[in-house]
């Protein structure tokens, strides 16, 4: 067996295979298919101040090698993660990363310090939620306010702090720079991209928010550019995400430059992604004399 | 314990234009699962998985049956695997019927929300009166399955081309004038499922409905599928995957 283990930002995990925020709950219905002690770690449901309800339903639009989603960030709240789902989770031998997502700044930095003594291993800031009216987005489309964020939820918290960045930006090095620069300990990328599926019967757009957020296959190849383009920019680690469904789509990420790599439309095609995934990998080391999977990180040789 | 797999199709027949009904052979889903549960099958070539209601299951034999409708490219791709070939599946999902011993249930179906009573209505045997509509007679369908099982069956068409001129809600009011059932089932349109609900509730009488919305995950993580129900007298949306697809008609909000 090889050693599939990474370091990002302070924290090990056993292997970079994570399960992206909102793909996976808190993990209890996936743990009906296999142990969360396999995963590397659990990038758990975006978590709010105050319960949510989410978007009106359909939430969901099915696209040529992915699909479109605008739940809207339902979730229970703070207070129900810290005192329902994260006493679960501490059980399961995985790291765990709390996934936040703020209305305003102080929400933010008011939800990083509630982590501060829990259990969580590290924190996702969620500056790139798609479907939701205040924060999300708004706050990581422009440098100025993901700096000021980034800067504020650092203050906040001791926890190894991570930025989720938003695609839906002209130049997302600018920022990654940015939240580098005020004290983000890891970026992780990407988010959602804003899409739209029209129903050409009725004329309205099949989800009910109008638009919604695209992952699956079909971002792939957009993911893996804008990873290597922030690698190439800044010096803190990278977790990449977007349309990541098999072994070789991680190795390419990783070689893109990704310290470890989420999971999530895959999920639903397959629950069992992730094993396979891990399988896939400790593969490809043996066949490749590979001892430590975490030295493949940057290796792309661009033309 | 959730189980996927690829399962052999050990049946398959057109029982009506555009509507297949598929016998999977899968012992340890079978062995699992309850009548009003889903499974949601993989489409070849499309992204999503299509969730589709149980119809009957056999647990001697490790089978359960699927019928469904095309309703577009990705049912289209499920409807051509040929018997022998084999369908991704995962199941058993979601939350079956309730089920009361030695009680007399009315089981109702709107065109294809029609299987999902052929399960639940072999549970009750003989104090099952199984009420199904469809638009015409040439998508009439389980109208045996449901004989056989020795329920009463009650076929209503829009157009009065086979048994009853009229909506299953008529059908309904007839049976109750004449014999009272302790619970109600019900699958199909949203509207036939509100007028269903009301005539439940003035006669005071349990009524329990299966519902459906676009799903991703399946399981209950990724809440898509969201529906209104109520909580503490508060309006929460809730997970057709998870929470249903089967509701107390007390707990769940009608919608469009």
């Amino acid at each position: 067996m090889s050693n599939l283990s990474v370091n990002v930002a302070g924290v090990e995990f056993k292997n970079p295979v994570i399960p992206a925020s909102g793909a996976f709950g808190y993990g209890r219905e996936y743990e009906k298919f296999y142990p969360l002690s396999i995963l590397g770690g659990i990038s758990v449901k975006g978590t709010t101040l105050h319960r949510r309800e989410g978007n009106p339903p359909p939430r969901i639009a099915e696209t040529p090698s992915g699909m479109l989603n605008s739940v809207g960030l339902q979730n229970g709240g703070a207070e129900k993660f810290l005192n329902y789902e994260l006493p679960n989770l501490v059980t399961k031998d995985t790291r765990i990363i709390a996934n936040i997502a703020g209305a305003t700044i102080e929400e933010c930095a008011q939800l990083a310090s509630m982590m501060n003594g829990t259990a969580v291993d590290m924190i996702e800031l969620n500056i790139s939620c798609p479907n939701v009216k205040q924060g999300g987005a708004a706050f990581g489309t422009n440098p100025n306010t993901a700096a000021e964020i980034t800067a504020a939820v650092r203050k906040a918290t001791d926890k190894p702090l991570m930025v989720k960045l938003s695609p839906n930006v002209t130049d997302i090095t600018e920022i990654a720079r940015a939240v580098e620069s005020a004290g983000a300990d890891a970026v992780s990328l990407i988010n959602t991209l804003l899409g739209m599926r029209i129903d050409i019967k009725t004329k309205r757009p099949i989800l009910k928010n109008n638009v919604g957020g695209l992952s699956g296959p079909a971002v792939f190849p957009i993911a893996v550019r804008m990873v290597w383009q922030v690698y190439n920019a800044v010096k803190i680690p990278i977790i990449g995400m977007g349309g990541i469904s098999t072994a070789e789509d991680v190795i390419e990420m990783m070689m893109a430059g990704a310290k470890a790599i989420q999971i999530g439309a895959a999920l639903f095609a397959d629950p069992f992604a992730p094993i396979k995934i891990i399988e896939g990998l400790n593969e490809y080391c043996e066949n490749n004399n590979i001892s430590n999977l975490a030295d493949i990180t940057g290796t792309v040789k661009p033309w | 314990m959730y189980t996927q797999g690829k399962y052999p199709i050990i049946k398959k027949t057109a029982i009506a234009k555009g509507i297949f009904d598929v016998t999977v052979s899968c012992p340890e889903i079978a062995q699992n699962a309850e009548p009003g549960q889903f499974a949601q099958v993989a489409a070849e070539g499309f992204f999503l998985r299509r969730p589709i209601s149980i119809c009957d299951i056999d647990k001697e034999k490790g089978t359960i049956r699927i019928v469904f409708e095309v309703r577009g490219k990705g049912t289209d791709k499920i409807s051509q695997l040929a018997c022998g070939c084999l369908i991704d599946i995962i199941a058993p999902l979601g939350n079956g019927f309730k089920k009361l011993s030695g009680k007399k249930a009315i089981c109702i179906g709107g065109g294809i929300g029609t299987p999902p009573m052929l399960g639940i209505a072999k549970v009750y045997g003989e104090n099952a009166t199984v009420i199904s509509g469809f638009r015409n007679s040439s998508v009439a369908i389980l109208q045996d399955d449901f004989k056989a099982c020795g329920a009463k069956a009650i076929l209503c068409t829009d157009d009065g081309s086979a048994g009853i001129h009229g909506f299953v809600t008529d059908a309904l009011k007839n049976e109750l004038k004449e014999n009272k059932a302790d619970i109600i089932y019900a699958c199909g349109p949203m509207g036939m499922l509100r007028a269903i609900v009301d005539i439940a509730e003035e006669n005071g009488i349990e009524c329990q409905v299966s519902l459906e919305q676009r799903m991703g995950c399946g399981v209950g993580a990724c809440l898509v599928c969201a529906c209104r129900t109520v909580k503490d007298g508060k309006e929460i949306y809730s997970h057709v995957c998870k929470d249903g697809p089967v509701f107390d008609s007390k707990e769940v909000v009608l919608g469009e």
